[in-house]
């Protein structure tokens, strides 16, 4: 188990966003967490990350608990994750943008930048070719020095993927990725996720709504409904449980 | 690339040289305020366009960096026939040295108390540090009229030994400049500007904010203190009231003009803003149009620039350069 959730709560005033949950991601999964909006899923990714601190429970990444530490340093642990809305840093290229990712490989201090010593350019010049290299692997680097804003709605979401591989994570989160993309988007995007995952041994936890991506991904499913889990194994059984269906469509036999 | 900038710096060096030999002291005198005022500009800059935290401080870091530099050079025998109100304190007598040790100082002093603001302010998101910045610019100057055994009170300090020609203002300016363009176009600068676009996603990459803002504004602060000291030696005099927040109005408007997050905007706001101060003073004179005397508007002048900066506001909101620099148009034409 990469990642490990135990008796997680979390409540906000009166509303319990998630109740009681416990699930494990094992290494090299791709876990998928599916449910109705307002489950709970972007705060249980808020959870992890750190954004949120839970109300109860606890949560382990590599037999470390992750609990009190602060959302920058759980990324230094390898936790990554990208946003539901696209939130790049709009002023910067592409280049920029990814090398941000790379932020604390950079081993310089400030003032060996601001005097130009030896070491600020051995990083900056390593970190840019890996950079670039990311860039490649997602088939964008012609897009390097273009402003990240002026992108293509699904290149945007490569970039924000791509970033968040710089930070050189063991998890990666992603929050919808596939989100207001068409279906050539879609396997363009569900491929390289593929790729990289093999290629950094990576293990992904990932929300979606498109139920073909979350089955042509994923190897298990987690479904939430009202913080609650109500299913989780294979993500083909999940679209034919009672309950999961239940709580997408409503419950007619009962209604 | 590194060919452009080794001619400009050359520009540079030999332009400091020949004003400072050849022009008239009135020129020499615009030269050295532009100069003073793009150094503080500049660091300015660095906090409030590069790294997105609006702040008011400058005039507080000024009055701070005036203040050290000053009692740092004047000698301690006019020392004690200057300080009128009290005795100076034993500590101020016992500060001396020269000229570049004290700037430093001011710059060092500077920065210890922006490191002091930091700590409270950072912690928290939002505004804030625009309140609290403001509050302390008051604080030094009533700090600065309260404290006769420190500062002389309200009488300010006099006579302080005149050092800052074109050589110093002029070489510290374009060190100021160089100094923050390698801070732009390294992880630091990347990473203010990530906090200035979103400050969430700059977290969720691994940075910490905390730092990186710190980082922001001690550096500001430290040339605002040396620009600070530079101003005192120019000056030779200063006194409380110098340093109010129309101050950090008149830097404001120039990183506006410039635009917010681009150096090189800055140098040009400053150019084009303390020389139209200058050019503008015919505004304040009695004036005749068509045969009208309109009579002598001391601050007419002022006018202009208010206006000027309503319509910054309303037509080019991102001023000269937007967040730009020079070297961005030649990089793009490669």
């Amino acid at each position: 188990m990469v990642l490990e959730l135990q008796n997680i709560t979390m409540q906000f005033g009166g509303v319990k966003a998630i109740d009681d949950l416990s699930f494990g991601v094992k290494t090299g999964e791709i876990y998928g967490l599916i449910g109705p909006n307002g489950a709970g899923k972007t705060t249980l990714f808020n959870i992890v990350t750190g954004n949120y601190i839970q109300t109860k429970g606890k949560v382990t990444f590599n037999h470390e608990e992750l609990s009190g530490l602060k959302p920058n340093m759980i990324v230094q642990r390898g936790i990554a994750r990208t946003f539901q809305n696209i939130r790049l840093f709009k002023s910067m290229n592409v280049l920029d943008n990814v090398l941000i990712g790379f932020h604390n490989q950079a081993n310089y201090t400030y003032f060996e930048s601001i005097l130009r010593l030896p070491r600020y350019f051995l990083y900056e010049k390593k970190l840019k070719s890996d950079a670039m290299d990311i860039l490649e692997r997602f088939g964008i680097a012609e897009y390097a020095m273009t402003n990240a804003a002026s992108l293509s709605y699904g290149n945007q979401r490569k970039v924000e993927i791509a970033r968040a591989l710089a930070t050189n994570p063991k998890l990666l989160l992603l929050d919808e990725p596939a989100a207001g993309m068409n279906p050539n988007e879609t396997e363009d995007l569900s491929q390289i996720i593929k790729n990289i995952k093999s290629e950094y041994g990576l293990t992904i936890l990932l929300i979606e709504h498109d139920m073909k991506f979350v089955n042509n991904m994923c190897d298990k499913v987690l479904v939430l409904d009202y913080g609650e889990e109500i299913f989780e194994g294979k993500p083909s059984d999940a679209i034919v449980d009672e309950k999961v269906v239940a709580a997408y469509l409503g419950d007619f036999k009962n209604a | 690339m590194k060919a452009i900038k080794i001619a400009f710096l050359i520009v540079a060096i030999v332009f400091i040289w020949f004003a400072q030999n050849h022009f008239d002291p009135y020129a020499v005198s615009i030269l050295n305020n532009i100069a003073i005022f793009a150094i503080l500009a500049l660091s300015y800059n660095l906090i409030n366009g590069v790294a997105g935290q609006f702040s008011l401080e400058p005039n507080g870091f000024v009055a701070v960096g005036a203040y050290v530099t000053a009692l740092f050079l004047i000698p301690a025998d006019t020392k004690l026939d200057m300080f009128a109100l009290e005795d100076p304190s034993a500590f101020v007598l016992a500060m001396h040295t020269s000229f570049l040790p004290a700037l430093i100082m001011s710059g060092i002093v500077a920065s210890i108390l922006a490191f002091i603001l930091s700590i409270p302010v950072f912690r928290v998101r939002g505004d804030y540090l625009a309140i609290v910045t403001l509050g302390f610019g008051f604080i030094i100057r009533i700090f600065a009229m309260n404290q006769p055994a420190m500062t002389n009170g309200a009488l300010g300090l006099n006579d302080i030994p005149s050092n800052a020609n074109l050589y110093w203002t002029g070489f510290i300016t374009v060190l100021t400049f160089v100094i923050m363009l390698n801070i732009i176009y390294s992880k630091y600068g990347r990473a203010m500007k990530a906090v200035r676009d979103d400050e969430d996603a700059a977290i969720a990459m691994g940075i910490n904010t905390f730092w990186i803002k710190t980082y922001a504004f001690m550096t500001s602060a430290f040339f605002e203190g040396v620009g600070g000291g530079l101003m005192a030696s120019m000056l030779t005099t200063i006194a409380p009231d110098q340093f109010t927040f129309l101050l950090t109005f008149q830097l404001l408007i120039i990183i506006v003009l410039g635009g917010l997050g681009s150096m090189s905007g800055t140098i040009l706001g400053a150019i084009l803003v303390m020389g139209g101060t200058e050019w503008l003073r015919f505004l304040d004179q009695n004036m005749d149009i068509f045969g009208y005397n309109t009579g002598a508007h001391p601050g007419l002048r002022m006018v202009v620039f208010s206006i000027l900066l309503i319509v910054l506001m309303l037509f080019a909101r991102r001023g000269l350069f937007g967040n730009k620099e020079l070297v961005d148009v030649f990089r793009r034409s490669k």
